[in-house]
């Protein structure tokens, strides 16, 4: 426990004092999704259409930019080979980085999609499910995400290799969070499209945490 | 007494291999110099020893048990300094120290005596980015210090280090075997410590090449 609590704050204070990398993912998000308009024109029936889609996929986007750095600081500085020699099981170690990266990008990204959605002129009964349905959405990003950053960890070309393999996976993540806000915009119950990201997060919890220390032992190889 | 011991270890690196049939044992106090030209697997060795790399075949012995049957014991057992010092550059030096204690469980070590001995203590506050080469190996030196491991696996800790902290580092190593600790260590040049046991890793290269798989 206390192993788990030393990376927590190592990881939230190396964060804090390099703010500009959760700032940019930030950025990148809002950036991201402001494209849209110029791309499908200035319709405003349509952009309130498809704001919830184009969220979820601009904050799939952005935590995926920002999770090849997640293990790969520490497999180049040395520190990787310590936290696997730690005598506290390396999935809890684990567990404990992926927190600090759904707090330092997940958390900014959900506080930043309402502005997006006032952006697209999203009806405003939808931001409950909205924000419910990133807030269960985003740390499932990270956890899978994690097991891809664990995997390339060493491959040349990482990042892009980091997209091929996991864009596929978030794909149900899209689905149950762009259909929870639009079930509730349409008058219908979000309840079950929310419990299915609930069921998502609950299945990630852990098994991610396992491939991925399986994963980084492989890369130390 | 408990050796540490490996038994007809045999080692390979992509389709090369490294050493095969290699013996070695690490009694409590002990300290055994790995020595040899590059490539001839001491690095690879210290990995094998800390748990990083599986042999393919032969087995690391800590006293009778069979080490891959309790890792978490091990892992608990070793110091491992790498080729990389592992700082971060963000981290002050003291920061750094401490968190490498709270990994091994440790959150409230001791860093001021751990930064004193290897004459760090004025650097306590100052960045990881701003410590030059030589500063960075002796902070990550100073890790053997901050939580007690048995067994110190310790790779080339002489690089960078100038005659002081290299008798600092012969210090720390005389104190920790006079606690019953052992240490491994690959060098390249003579570490100031006394009745060391070497293992030159020439004598195993050879063996046949191994054929390209495909």
């Amino acid at each position: 426990m206390t192993t788990f609590l030393s990376i927590l704050m190592r990881d939230l204070r190396l964060a804090l004092r390099q703010l500009s990398d959760a700032t940019l993912v930030v950025l990148f998000f809002v950036l991201c999704a402001s494209m849209f308009p110029f791309a499908v024109g200035p319709e405003p029936n349509l952009l309130a259409r498809i704001a919830p889609g184009v969220i979820a996929v601009s904050a799939a986007l952005a935590s995926l930019l920002s999770l090849e750095r997640l293990f790969l600081t520490d497999y180049e500085d040395g520190n990787l080979e310590l936290l696997a020699l730690s005598p506290t099981p390396l999935e809890l170690i684990v567990l404990a980085k992926v927190v600090v990266h759904w707090c330092t990008t997940g958390l900014p990204l959900i506080a930043a999609a309402p502005l997006i959605a006032l952006l697209y002129r999203m009806d405003a009964a939808g931001m409950p499910v909205l924000l419910a349905a990133l807030t269960l959405a985003t740390p499932v990003l990270s956890f899978i995400g994690a097991i891809g950053a664990a995997l390339v960890l060493g491959a040349r070309r990482g990042g892009v290799l980091l997209s091929l393999l996991m864009l596929p996976l978030y794909v149900p993540v899209l689905i149950f969070t762009v259909s929870a806000i639009d079930a509730d915009l349409a008058g219908l119950s979000a309840r079950p499209h929310l419990l299915l990201l609930g069921a998502l997060l609950l299945g990630v919890l852990p098994l991610a945490p396992w491939a991925c220390s399986w994963a980084l032992r492989q890369a130390l190889e | 007494m408990t050796l540490f011991e490996g038994r007809d270890l045999t080692c390979h690196r992509g389709l090369r291999q490294v050493f095969t049939g290699l013996d070695f044992a690490l009694p409590a106090g002990g300290v055994l110099l790995l020595t040899g030209p590059n490539g001839s697997g001491k690095s690879t060795l210290l990995r094998i020893m800390a748990g990083l790399l599986t042999p393919v075949a032969g087995a690391l012995f800590w006293g009778d048990e069979k080490v891959t049957e309790d890792p978490e014991a091990h892992r608990g057992r070793v110091h491992y300094l790498g080729h990389l010092d592992a700082v971060k550059p963000v981290l002050s030096a003291a920061e750094n120290l401490a968190f490498w204690g709270g990994l091994r469980g440790r959150p409230n070590a001791d860093v001021a005596r751990a930064l004193e001995h290897f004459g760090l203590s004025h650097l306590a506050k100052v960045p990881g980015r701003m410590l030059s080469a030589g500063q960075k190996r002796r902070l990550a030196l100073a890790r053997l210090l901050v939580s007690p491991a048995e067994l110190w696996l310790l790779d080339e800790p002489s690089v960078g280090l100038d005659d002081a902290s290299l008798d600092s580092l012969g210090a720390a190593i005389a104190r920790h075997r006079s606690d019953g600790g052992r240490v491994a260590a690959a060098t390249h040049v003579p570490l100031p410590v006394e009745d060391s046991e070497e293992l030159t890793l020439d004598d195993f290269i050879g063996g046949p090449e191994m054929e390209l798989a495909w």
